[in-house]
């Protein structure tokens, strides 16, 4: 009774295997475009319209400048907060539902890395959302006008894939946590959703929150737990740069080293809960088990 | 002799009651949320290249077994081996040979198709993709599944469901198939299907051995080699269906059917009465008892505390003995 698997090639596969439900069948209804393309734009035309309203009748170059960058600015948002969502729905709660589903038995059961799993659910969900996230990309550009400054490509690069893949740990980290908190999953994901989306400045630079005050900066700092913010904060240097500077909370550089610490440490603490909640998985017996 | 695909030596397993803040008392025992034992003492050695059943009610702690083996539950104590690997240390190597379907198994995506789904699986097993594809394929058309290869798998009907659980579990080419109660709740050509690969899956293939759990006597006589009866957590007997039914020989098994009775308790007190259970025929008032009887003089007595109790005797039958009445000559109730 001889069986031989490369763990390598085997969590490959696995990666794979689970990446594809998301890259193949989530994009399989049609129905994704409204929902997830064109609904999200509705949040962000509302943000373009107050800030168009601002700038009415002033047409100066500056000002112009000033609402491009405004408008650009809740875009960027708005592709992070696809992001987010996906992290926060289809990553930190995924492990509960697929309890639910019945699956995540036979996931424990399997010879995989539970990172794989994670891992695959994360590059599928990265793939699923970038599709999305690009809907609202391209709306920016052509239905709000917004012209981006791509003076170093690579940097941004750079800072949007380490963004993506601190926020992906983070998911992973969640992941666990959330089988562990059982049903209150769904809820623990619907507290998260709003304050997130204040402190981490998905609708304005998060540099605006420490001229303020003292509390102004806390907020700023406590909400750069989250990758989204530092990242987002990072891009939108980079894409506005005339117009940030008077709302930059750390400059470029030191955010994404920020961002690689904070990839780095989510991964780690991933592999731990991961470890912990099979251990508690197979003392206990429940979890694993459905509607338990 | 044959290497041990599964042994376990003093196997127990006791689940403990959550803490919990706000606890609910429970009426049955008073408010008292004691441990449950699952499993107690469990002695058990499967052969590779066996078929192998666990026969035993709801609750016997054949579930709890399984899930031991494969992996998803430790033990609270005692050893349990599979392919000769440690299920608490060597959960790696026990994982990439094994393989579980359970009945009524919901796993899976929706939005796949069936073939897509399968392969999914496969691919946590490392199975090289065309390999896997090529496996898929083959048994979705002895499954009788190949017509919905490309349904989307929330379409299935809960038949088709369980034969592409089936698929899933083979398709990763497992040393060792844990089956818990595959064919629940199926109908008579699903169930027929799925017996019929699993018997000749492990008569064909070489060293190939499956543990199968069942509450179904019929099917457990026809596939298994050997049986293993279990109930409240132990294990009562370990024999072929023929050397389980041979034990009754020397027994008698008769069947009758009554109106209902007012105190059926009083059938254990009759001399030469072994055993007995009583089912209720679900489609008519009768009741049906089946009594195991040490001496057959026994039957005047249980006819005349029919007819004490003002019953009437509809169906009166001596039989054969069936894996049904070994079971209850050791456990004393029937299995439904």
């Amino acid at each position: 009774m001889t069986t031989t698997v490369n763990p390598v090639t085997l969590n490959l596969r696995a990666v794979w295997g689970r990446a594809y439900v998301r890259i193949v069948g989530a994009n399989r209804e049609p129905s994704w475009i409204f929902f997830d393309g064109i609904l999200p734009l509705l949040g962000i035309a509302a943000y373009v319209f107050i800030y168009e309203g601002f700038f009415r009748g002033i047409s100066t170059p500056e000002a112009r400048a000033a609402l491009n960058a405004l408008v650009g600015f809740v875009v960027l948002g708005g592709v992070m907060i696809a992001f987010w969502m996906n992290v926060l729905w289809s990553m930190a709660s995924q492990l509960y539902w697929e309890k639910e589903m019945g699956n995540l038995q036979l996931y424990m059961m399997a010879p995989m890395s539970r990172l794989a799993l994670l891992g695959g659910m994360a590059i599928g969900g990265i793939f699923m959302t970038s599709v999305r996230a690009l809907v609202t990309l391209i709306a920016g550009i052509y239905v709000f006008g917004v012209h981006f400054t791509l003076a170093n490509p690579l940097l941004l690069l750079a800072v949007f894939f380490v963004t993506l893949i601190a926020l992906y740990g983070m998911g992973m980290m969640f992941a666990s946590l959330y089988l562990l908190w059982g049903r209150e999953a769904y809820h623990m994901s619907a507290l998260l959703e709003e304050p997130i989306f204040l402190v981490s400045g998905f609708y304005f630079p998060i540099g605006a929150f420490p001229q303020v005050g003292a509390w102004g900066r806390a907020i700023a700092i406590g909400g750069s737990i989250i990758p989204a913010t530092l990242g987002l904060d990072a891009l939108r240097q980079i894409l506005f740069p005339a117009t940030t500077a008077s709302f930059q909370f750390l400059d470029v550089q030191t955010e994404l080293l920020l961002l690689v610490v904070l990839a780095v440490v989510f991964l780690i603490l991933a592999r731990h809960t991961l470890g912990y909640m099979e251990m508690l998985a197979r003392r206990e017996g429940r979890l694993t088990a459905r509607h338990q | 002799m044959a290497e041990l695909a599964v042994e376990t030596r003093d196997l127990t397993r006791v689940f403990t009651q959550r803490r919990r803040i706000f606890r609910r008392r429970n009426a049955e025992n008073g408010g008292a949320e004691g441990p449950v034992t699952a499993l107690n003492g469990v002695g058990i050695e499967i052969r590779q290249g066996e078929l192998f059943g666990l026969l035993g009610p709801n609750g016997a702690g054949k579930t709890t077994l399984i899930k031991i083996l494969a992996t998803l539950l430790l033990p609270t104590s005692g050893v349990a081996k599979v392919a000769g690997f440690d299920v608490t240390r060597d959960t790696f190597q026990i994982r990439t040979r094994i393989n579980m379907v359970s009945g009524g198994e919901t796993s899976g995506y929706g939005l796949l198709t069936t073939r897509e789904n399968i392969w999914m699986f496969s691919q946590f097993y490392g199975v090289q993709s065309k390999v896997a594809k090529e496996r898929v394929d083959a048994l979705l058309h002895t499954f009788g599944l190949w017509e919905k290869r490309n349904a989307k798998v929330r379409t299935l009907s809960s038949g088709q469901r369980q034969k592409m659980n089936m698929i899933r579990g083979f398709v990763t080419d497992p040393s060792i198939f844990f089956l818990d109660e595959p064919t629940l709740g199926l109908d008579v050509n699903a169930s027929r299907v799925i017996r019929e690969y699993v018997k000749n899956w492990v008569q064909t293939e070489e060293d190939k051995t499956v543990l199968l759990t069942t509450h179904y006597m019929m099917e457990a006589d026809e596939m298994c080699d050997r049986l293993a009866i279990i109930n409240n957590g132990q294990i009562l007997a370990v024999d072929t269906p023929a050397n389980l039914k041979r034990r009754l020989k020397k027994d008698t098994t008769f069947r009758i059917e009554v109106d209902p009775l007012k105190d059926v308790a009083v059938f254990k007190a009759i001399r030469g009465v072994k055993n007995f259970s009583l089912t209720s025929d679900g489609g008519s008032s009768l009741a049906k008892l089946t009594f195991i009887l040490e001496d057959e003089a026994a039957v005047s007595d249980i006819v005349s505390e029919v007819v004490r109790q003002g019953s009437r005797i509809h169906y009166l039958q001596k039989s054969e003995p069936t894996l049904e009445d070994v079971f209850i000559s050791m456990v004393g109730r029937s299995l439904e």
